[in-house]
């Protein structure tokens, strides 16, 4: 579905649009999982030839960071923070209530593939834990009724 | 009518974004005007989102304030049930020492003549006026340290940079920030940008480096946001560009974004991921000073480290110098976080101790239990137990306890917490973000969980082969995330022996 001529067009602009910077790799793959929700397979050969690179090399590295995503995640990302302080705030418990609430046993997709649920190492609000990011919006003090509003 | 209110990432988690907007909205509904600033945050997080107004007597605060509170400051401020006072009366304000921080939530953080006015811009004005060796002169008599954690000498490492020959060199500010516990270089990217950009200028002019890069973790869209901002602004204005303040050198500088590695906080990780590779740790020598960004010289420095500069040079390298206790000169803007009753930033002289942070600064624990444990440093630092309490805040008086600074973030558990879970916690951890460049690391990491996880079920017989396991990963690993993991895991063992005791007992 993604080998047609748009996706072409459009990888190509943006990687013309990243290569006068130096280092351009990274901000194409965050160009690129902005635009599709991930880094689509088709997409890495293209990258690799533009930058001179080979495609193992730009493969490895779409791998080494936790951010970029082979598919494309649920309508919603709700990341929890599972990092010591919000821990220290009642965090594990809220992993866990969350991740039940929408009747997920582990981190992943719901099957109607509606809300993703993942840990996440710190965002920042450890003074007002435990803390969340719904899509873009940030939760702190969370609880799973202030989680499911956001995500509404 | 001027009203603050935090666009700071903790205030907007909080609901900063509701009560500006019920501001806007009570404003029109009455017919007044209203002058709505988007300010930081002043870093008292318990009383986010925090709003202030502008009086005859200076600014007064209401928090922690709701869109529901918002009409009734349109009546009778001073008797609002949310007032707090004016904002440097508040005593937990009142008593810090704002350096670093000194205009963070105090003015528009996107406003240049906003900044001017507070003492902007004349640090690196006076930078301009020095020659090289004077410049690092001033670095290296202020005597300030890294603060992303290693505590190395700022004006050594800027001074290595600046005698290196080469056509380019490069200022990268670290503002991975991954450490949990730790939200300074966030506030302070939201809260006063400009600040690190000009001290990014300084360190640029006096190393000879016409390029810089801040690195910002993807998990600060706020920040990211912030500073792409205020770079805009300032080259809008010619503060960087072409000839810094239309009369220096050039300076120029960009915001990138990390993407979710822990360990490209390690600067050599860092500089690999800047040049669009996999974040693996290069091995020391050759020092990023030397062959840094695509093999150029390069200062790698902390947020905190370069927002500090401009101060230094504004206010004089001595009077910064005269704060701080040994080796620790200076101010250290301390992160108070987990279960504690008031929490946020705390900028103080280096020395408070650790027992006066917690118990009179936090305010003990935010469940009123007792204290169990306090985490200092994030998730490569040592678990502390009350009995360490006396300890100072420095580099040198940590690190002889067992433990070590870091980024300053300061975590309290009370006595809920089950050490044995936090200590598998600081190795799963390091398996899950380990760059995967050495075996003791990657692999010790792995079979620490596993060791952990043995003792959990009553194996008393792990426990010497989890302490092995600590030693071969501290003497063998090549950076400090499979070095340091040792630290939380064996103060934890070593401190609370009885979180590690309690299945076995229960299975005899
Ligand atoms: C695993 C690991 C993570 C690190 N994370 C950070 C970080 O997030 N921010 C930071 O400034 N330094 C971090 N450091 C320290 C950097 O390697 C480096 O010492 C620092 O950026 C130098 O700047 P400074 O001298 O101003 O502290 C980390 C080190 C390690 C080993
Ligand atoms: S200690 Fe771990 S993170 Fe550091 S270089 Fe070795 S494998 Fe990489
Ligand atoms: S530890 Fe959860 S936000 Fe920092
Ligand atoms: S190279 Fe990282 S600790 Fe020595």
């Amino acid at each position: 579905m993604l080998d047609t001529a748009d996706f072409s067009s459009r990888l190509q602009e943006i990687i013309a649009a990243h290569l006068p910077m130096e280092g351009p790799l990274l901000p194409i793959l965050h160009a690129v999982q902005a635009e599709w929700g991930h880094i689509p397979e088709p997409a890495v050969p293209v990258i690799a030839n533009a930058l001179n690179l080979g495609r193992a090399e730009v493969h490895g590295v779409v791998t080494f960071y936790h951010d970029f995503r082979a598919v494309q995640a649920g309508a919603t990302v709700i990341k929890v923070c599972a990092a010591e302080a919000c821990q220290a705030q009642g965090g594990r418990d809220l992993v866990q209530a969350t991740l039940r609430a929408f009747g997920l046993k582990d981190f992943g997709t719901t099957l109607d593939g509606r809300v993703t649920v993942e840990p996440i190492y710190c965002l920042g609000l450890c003074a007002c834990g435990p803390a969340a990011i719904v899509g873009e919006r940030l939760v702190g003090r969370a609880s799973v009724e202030r989680i499911q509003e956001a995500a509404q | 009518m001027k009203v603050y209110v935090p666009r700071d990432a903790a205030a907007r988690s909080l609901g900063s974004d509701q009560v500006a907007h019920a501001v806007i909205l009570e404003a029109s509904r009455r017919g007044v005007s209203v002058d709505l600033v988007r300010n930081g945050s002043r870093g008292m997080v318990w009383l986010e989102p925090m709003v202030e107004i502008e009086t005859a007597e200076g600014r007064t605060a209401f928090g922690p304030m709701t869109p529901a509170d918002v009409p009734a400051l349109f009546d009778a401020p001073a008797k609002h049930p949310k007032a707090l006072g004016p904002v440097d009366q508040i005593p937990w304000f009142a008593r810090q020492t704002r350096l670093t921080f000194a205009r963070v939530g105090l003015i528009d953080p996107l406003s240049l003549a906003d900044y001017e006015a507070h003492g902007g811009l004349s640090g690196l004005r006076r930078a301009l006026e020095m020659d090289g060796d004077a410049q690092i002169d001033e670095m290296k008599l202020s005597g300030l340290r890294g603060r992303g954690g290693a505590g190395f000498p700022t004006g050594i490492k800027w001074d290595t940079v600046r005698l290196a020959h080469a056509d380019q060199k490069y200022i990268v500010c670290n503002a991975d920030e991954g450490d949990s516990g730790t939200f300074a270089d966030r506030m302070l990217m939201e809260g006063d940008p400009f600040t690190l950009i000009e001290g990014m200028a300084i360190a640029g002019v006096t190393v000879g480096a016409t390029k810089g890069y801040v690195y910002i973790r993807s998990e600060y869209p706020d920040a990211i946001f912030q500073m792409t901002e205020a770079i805009r602004i300032a080259r809008l204005n010619k503060l960087l560009g072409p000839m810094l303040l239309g009369t220096g050198p050039a300076f120029d500088m960009e915001v990138r974004v990390g993407a979710g590695a822990y360990v490209c906080g390690e600067e050599t990780s860092l500089l690999n991921s800047l040049e669009g590779k996999r974040g693996t740790v290069r091995a020391k020598p050759p020092l990023p000073a030397l062959h840094g960004l695509f093999g150029k010289p390069t200062v790698v420095n902390n947020v905190i480290s370069l927002a500090t500069v401009p101060w230094i040079f504004a206010n004089g390298a001595q009077a910064y110098k005269d704060f701080g206790l040994g080796r620790s000169r200076g101010t250290i803007p301390l992160q108070i976080a987990g279960n504690v009753k008031r929490g946020g930033l705390f900028e103080t002289a280096f020395g408070m101790s650790l027992g006066e942070i917690v118990e009179e600064v936090g305010g003990g624990t935010a469940s009123g239990r007792p204290v169990k444990a306090v985490q200092v440093g994030g998730p490569l630092g040592a678990y502390f137990p009350a009995s360490k309490f006396a300890t100072p805040f420095g580099y040198e008086e940590f690190d002889g306890q067992g433990g070590l600074i870091g980024h300053a973030g300061v975590v309290v558990f009370d006595d809920g917490v089950d050490m044995l879970q936090q200590a598998r916690f600081a190795m799963e951890f390091c398996a899950v973000e380990s760059c995967g460049k050495c075996t003791p690391c990657r692999i010790g990491a792995v079979r620490g969980v596993e060791t952990i996880d043995r003792i959990a079920q009553g194996d008393a017989a792990a426990m010497p082969l989890l302490v092995d396991l600590c030693d071969t990963m501290r003497d063998g690993s090549l950076c400090a995330l499979g070095g340091f993991t040792p630290y939380p895991v064996m103060s934890a063992l070593t401190h609370f022996p009885d979180d590690f005791a309690r299945m076995k007992e229960a299975a005899e």
